[in-house]
């Protein structure tokens, strides 16, 4: 696949090698030329210096034989932008973008990016995931089937401890995958399986039912 | 007409009381406060500190009841941006931006932005003077 990457700060750098590794071909888009300079110097001519949002620059990478473009600078609205002069005026099939505000996902898919990635989300989710108490951890989010794949640990004093699967009224949107137990180990959940104390259950859920799906099975 | 502009450069201000002196109702953006010392003393208008990409800050600033959104910083993607917010998200009736680079403005245009880019007339402009 060929792949443009724009921005070529720390993220930019490890994806272009990690992409370099997996026999992708990859254009770096960098403004900042010291940057390209160690880069090229590492890597090879994998970097052209320029504003990726800019249409010139997307011409002279060849943007209109692009498999796939990412855009990873700081800032949302370049990475917005960037994604959009891909998709609309080079037929780029696909678009990635990441983002430092939350509440731009939404608006960067409407808009016409494939995927909007929030660094801040990524960073709280994994950090609240280490809080023992917390509920109910994204695992992954699967885009195009709207989709995600969730764990939801059980209190001991949850009150649903002790009852059998079949017991619970599970949201007809999700479905337990895995459960977990505190001993480390696993099995498949089915009707007749008994939740115990501090079991870490994975479910395949959807963003609106998530919600009711953790409050089942925590009993709350 | 209820109006926003967001960035209060030397056009925003100006715009901004141009069109506060017609007797619109006028509330303008930036994220810097020392901008708003370029607006007239005799403004009437609502400044107002935010980033215009955010959208709290934008219906802080009443998009939702705004008939004119107006995206005139300094950045071309930041304008790009916040005026599809205004356009896509909010509804504004009547949506305008500035973009510098005209590769961008043309791309936008088609897209369904009122763009308008300042490059582009600024130099046709100067080609009919010198070619009188």
């Amino acid at each position: 696949m060929y792949i443009i990457v724009v921005g070529g700060g720390r993220i930019g750098y490890y994806l272009i090698k990690a992409l370099l590794d997996e026999g992708h071909e990859v254009l770096l888009i960098e403004k900042n030329a010291s940057i390209c300079e160690n880069i090229t110097e590492e890597m090879g001519s994998v970097c052209i210096c320029g504003d990726g949002c800019e249409a010139a620059t997307l011409a002279d990478a060849g943007t209109d034989r692009a498999d796939m473009l990412v855009a990873i600078t700081g800032d949302d609205e370049d990475n917005l932008v960037a994604c959009q002069v891909a998709k609309y005026k080079y037929n780029v099939p696909r678009t990635i973008a990441r983002i430092r505000n939350p509440r731009n996902e939404a608006i960067f898919k409407k808009l016409g990016v494939d995927v909007a990635i929030s660094s801040t989300n990524i960073i709280l989710e994994h950090i609240q995931e280490e809080v023992p108490t917390h509920p109910l951890t994204h695992l992954l989010s699967i885009e195009d089937i709207g989709q995600e794949v969730v764990e939801v640990k059980i209190p001991p004093e949850a009150p649903t401890v002790g009852k059998s699967v079949r017991e619970l009224s599970i949201p007809q949107a999700s479905k337990l995958v895995l459960v977990i137990r505190k001993e480390g180990k696993h099995r498949v959940p089915t009707l007749n399986t008994i939740i115990k104390a501090e079991d870490r259950i994975l479910a395949l859920t959807t963003p609106e039912s998530e919600e009711d799906l953790r409050n089942t099975l925590r009993g709350t | 007409m209820k109006l926003l502009i967001m960035g209060c450069g030397r056009v925003g201000s100006r715009l901004a009381g141009l069109l506060d002196a017609d007797g619109h109702e006028v509330t303008i953006l930036d994220i810097n406060s020392t901008s708003f010392r370029r607006l007239p003393s005799e403004f009437n208008g609502t400044p107002l500190i935010g980033n215009g990409t955010d959208m709290d800050v934008l219906r802080r600033a009443g998009i939702e009841e705004t008939d004119v959104f107006v995206a005139i910083t300094q950045g071309d993607n930041r304008n790009v941006m916040a005026a599809q917010i205004a356009k896509h998200v909010f509804n504004v009736p009547r949506v305008i931006c500035r973009i510098y680079d005209p590769l961008r403005q043309e791309l936008y245009n088609t897209l369904g932005l009122e763009a308008i880019s300042p490059t582009t007339i600024f130099a046709e402009m100067l080609k009919e003077r010198i070619e009188g």
